[in-house]
């Protein structure tokens, strides 16, 4: 088992690879109650298309089986895996994003039979086609309740607008009628191609011994016949530079009109240093553009073009990229065209100045220390980290290292017209007065 | 069980409440400011502290003070009003680095207690009151806030429940007040509202962190200089409890119908049965493993989420769902039901051990973060009585199946607000 010490944060990470490829880390945080603990794969919604296990031709899976399979592992012959971990006074969750899934559980008592259920449960599928009928319903209303939620269709559509064929424009859940295609079969092809260990990376952090805890997890794997596994072969259509679609208003049921601006970034490929660079550059651009200090946004909100619903943020993946900045406002062309104008002066390096990076370094700085309070968040980020061959506690480092010249070549790189596009929700003429 | 203590220090209109722990890169300090939630009063004090944030003193536009936070690493700065019980209380929280993990800087929390009190004692005035001009913008910025609760089919269900279930109480005051409230504020009536607040408030300001006890309590007591007071208290018994079952059925361009019921649970944070009707709840709708969970979603697959809640300070319990329209009829009888079956004690002991398991571990989780831990120490203030985390554990530990049983039946059935589809119609 490897120590890894960060004197400045005081904190201390342990991390062993076991012989079956799972990548195992723990760090100890005295004095919380809570252990909390993550089992994730490196499998999400984008990830559909892949040769499964065992064949050799590529296949198409239905759009959000990622996100069900997510559901169903709860399930088993007898019964369901949260009553598991109820009676050991835990509580449990999981969740899928478009490049991961996570298990979870936080718990005050009982860890070690908790760390042992979310393994166990994980490595231990159960699907019938009964279950799976049942789970359409569930996920059907899961579906729904996101089609009501104006922010999330806002956000869909932007991605949506931005990709021609990368996956990432599929909502994470998929759609009732795709759903309607999962079988259990085809769960288990989705199960036995992903979630092998050397896939999966497990984060425990909380008040607990790392010997004894990494003692417990390698004697759990060791009982466990799992054999080395083929390199998951997964492919992506090409996707061109330019967005799918410039422009989409969506009418719905709300009364204060929304939209958001995407920038689909070009940069793929992209792991390691270059990424965490790459990433934490172009969100230093967008805070020093769209920042609560900047003289941009103090000109929007003066100008009753945004409110406190405004945001601006940058994702990056291995296969995408994308920075969507926006909310509510009542004269959205006015928004679009001032937000458009404001990131195509920065493109021509025109409203970037060296104060405002200095000080919009010094937030993000206190901001990660500040995330570094929560478990979950370093659960969660650590292995979005890990999984792209960047490491979560190299962020200050690489904050500090990052130049004025660094931010006005994102910006260059970031802003391009042609990658640009606009989603809407208006509201319908019709709009229901209370 | 938490090392932490909570110090309370009384001072003349204020108290402070230290939390001294070493868990944290950050220090946390929470002001809440509590008055009772009227009609009148809702709006003005909901614009009140976005208007505080705008401008002071020595930072005369809110570009200046954030330019400012951003400087002190990101220290934070919110203002938020919520609703406790028929309180309405102004909270103002700050959270800033701990200077022991970042390479050379100063002290920063010294800074941070300044700020704050910058914030409250010396907002930017223009001609012995509110800047106008700010006073203009974030009157905008309430009334979207205000309206953004309509777009929002999960808040706003909920928000009509409880217009619709205390429509005779100040309770069913929303929390940002009324949008037809806010183009009549001056900033005139705006700064009299806030000399009001100074001087007859109660005020509670919390600081939790790695700190020097000695050192902040001088500090506090040097910025937060108020005169003695005797806090306002809610009357009692404006409970509208002798009503007919209520349905409320209102129709919209929904994809999923929400069905949000209001209970009357008569009992409050702070008395006894409080501890069974907490347990209650966590059998009933609490969890994942609870009836409502178990029968809606998982056994019918009604629903996606099917859950309870306490309005502890208030004596309700809230139950929501979201379903197809189709599905209403059906979801009710579920729904009453279960309510009836935990009425006559159909729960196992292992499902009430496993209730009892989880929520300890749900309010040990919320002590591992300041904000929660604040939220918690809060409660006191709130209902007057001392409940440490303690004593709160050993009396849920305590609750039997005959006390859930007896609080059961305290429980009424008030109202059913359904926002429903078009479907049908």
């Amino acid at each position: 088992m490897e120590k890894i010490q960060f004197n400045q944060l005081e904190e201390e990470l342990y991390y062993e690879k076991l012989s079956n490829g799972l990548d195992v880390y723990i760090l100890p945080k005295k004095g919380f109650n809570k252990t909390f603990a993550t089992f994730t794969t490196k499998y999400g919604s984008i990830d559909n298309h892949f040769v499964p296990l065992g064949q050799s031709e590529y296949k198409k899976v239905p759009d959000g089986i990622a996100h069900f399979l997510e559901h169903k592992l709860f399930e088993k012959e007898d019964g369901d895996v949260f009553q598991q971990f109820g009676k050991q006074g835990a509580s449990a969750n999981a969740f899928t994003s478009f490049t991961r899934t996570a298990y979870l559980f936080s718990s005050t008592a009982d860890v070690e039979k908790n760390l042992e259920t979310l393994i166990d449960f994980v490595q231990d599928p159960y699907f019938s086609e009964k279950t799976v009928e049942k789970e359409k319903g569930i996920i059907g209303q899961e579906i729904q309740m996101y089609d009501d939620n104006p922010d999330w269709r806002l956000y869909f559509g932007a991605i949506e607008n931005m990709y021609h064929e990368h996956p990432v424009k599929i909502d994470i859940a998929g759609t009732v009628e795709s759903i309607s295609h999962i079988t259990k079969d085809l769960l288990y092809e989705c199960y036995h191609t992903f979630y092998h260990p050397s896939n999966m990376l497990l984060f425990v952090v909380g008040p607990v011994s790392p010997i004894e805890t990494m003692e417990l997890i390698k004697a759990n794997q060791a009982k466990k016949p799992f054999t080395d596994q083929a390199e998951i072969k997964r492919q992506f259509a090409k996707e061109p530079d330019t967005v799918a679609t410039k422009e989409k208003v969506l009418p719905m049921n709300v009364q204060t009109p929304k939209c958001m601006i995407g920038l689909k970034g070009n940069f793929v490929n992209q792991s390691g240093e270059i990424m965490l660079k790459t990433e934490l550059s172009n969100q230093l651009l967008l805070e020093m553009l769209f920042g609560p200090s900047s003289e941009n946004y103090r000109n929007l909100y003066d100008a009753g073009l945004i409110d406190d619903s405004f945001s601006y943020d940058y994702t990056q993946e291995q296969s995408f990229s994308f920075g969507l900045v926006g909310g509510d406002t009542q004269n959205p062309e006015k928004l679009i065209s001032t937000i458009k104008d404001i990131l195509l002066q920065a493109k021509s390096g025109n409203n970037l100045e060296e104060e405002a990076l200095e000080r919009v370094k010094k937030k993000k700085i206190g901001t990660f220390l500040r995330a570094l309070n929560s478990p979950e968040f370093i659960a969660n980020q650590f292995t979005r980290y890990a999984f792209n061959e960047m490491d979560l506690f190299q962020v200050v480092p690489m904050l500090e290292k990052i130049t004025f010249a660094d931010v006005k070549q994102s910006a260059s790189e970031l802003i391009d017209e042609e990658r640009m596009t606009v989603f809407q929700v208006a509201p319908k003429a019709s709009a229901n007065k209370k | 069980m938490p090392e932490e203590m909570e110090k309370v220090i009384q001072n003349a209109g204020i108290n402070f409440h230290l939390v001294k722990t070493d868990k944290y890169k950050t220090n946390t300090i929470v002001l809440k400011v509590k008055a009772p939630l009227t009609k009148e009063d809702a709006t003005v004090r909901a614009l009140l502290p976005n208007v505080l944030q705008s401008g002071t003193n020595t930072y005369q536009t809110a570009t200046e003070l954030r330019s400012y936070l951003e400087n002190l690493y990101g220290a934070t700065l919110n203002g938020d009003l919520q609703k406790k019980g028929e309180y309405h209380v102004i909270s103002i929280s700050m959270e800033i680095a701990n200077e022991k993990f970042l390479t050379n800087s100063e002290p920063l929390l010294d800074s941070g207690l300044t700020l704050l009190a910058e914030v409250l004692f010396h907002p930017k005035l223009v001609n012995g009151v509110f800047d106008e001009e700010i006073v203009t913008k974030e009157k905008r910025t309430l009334k979207s806030r205000i309206q953004a609760v309509y777009d929002d089919k999960m808040r706003y269900a909920n928000l009509r429940l409880v217009e619709e279930m205390c429509k005779n109480e100040p309770y069913s005051v929303p929390v940002n007040g009324n949008l037809d409230d806010v183009d009549g504020i001056t900033s005139q009536q705006l700064f009299e509202y806030y000399q009001k607040v100074l001087a007859e408030d109660e005020f509670d300001l919390y600081i939790v962190g790695d700190i020097d006890e000695q050192q902040v309590v001088e500090i506090c007591k040097e910025k937060f200089q108020l005169k003695a007071r005797t806090p306002k208290e809610v009357a009692k018994g404006t409970e509208d409890t002798n009503k007919q079952e209520n349905v409320v059925i209102e129709r919209q361009d929904v994809a999923q119908g929400k069905l949000n019921i209001g209970l009357r649970t008569n009992v409050k944070y702070g008395e006894d049965e409080y501890f069974a009707l907490q347990v209650f709840n966590g059998l009933f709708g609490g969890f994942p493993h609870s009836k409502l969970f178990m029968n809606v979603r998982e056994k019918e697959s009604l629903a996606y989420y099917a859950a309870s809640r306490l309005e502890s300070h208030k004596g309700l319990m809230m139950v929501m769902t979201g379903i197809e329209t189709k599905n209403y009829e059906k979801a009710v009888t579920i729904i009453k039901n279960q309510l009836s079956a935990m009425k006559n004690g159909d729960f196992t002991d292992q499902e009430l051990d496993q209730t009892k398991a989880v929520i300890q571990n749900q309010m040990l989780e919320t002590l591992d973060t300041s904000r929660g831990l604040v939220e918690i120490l809060y409660h006191n203030v709130i209902s007057r009585k001392q409940v440490t985390d303690k004593l709160w554990q050993e009396k849920i530990n305590q609750v039997s199946k005959e006390e859930i049983v007896q609080v059961g039946n305290k429980i009424q059935w008030d109202t059913v607000y359904f926002l429903s589809g078009m479907e049908g119609k």
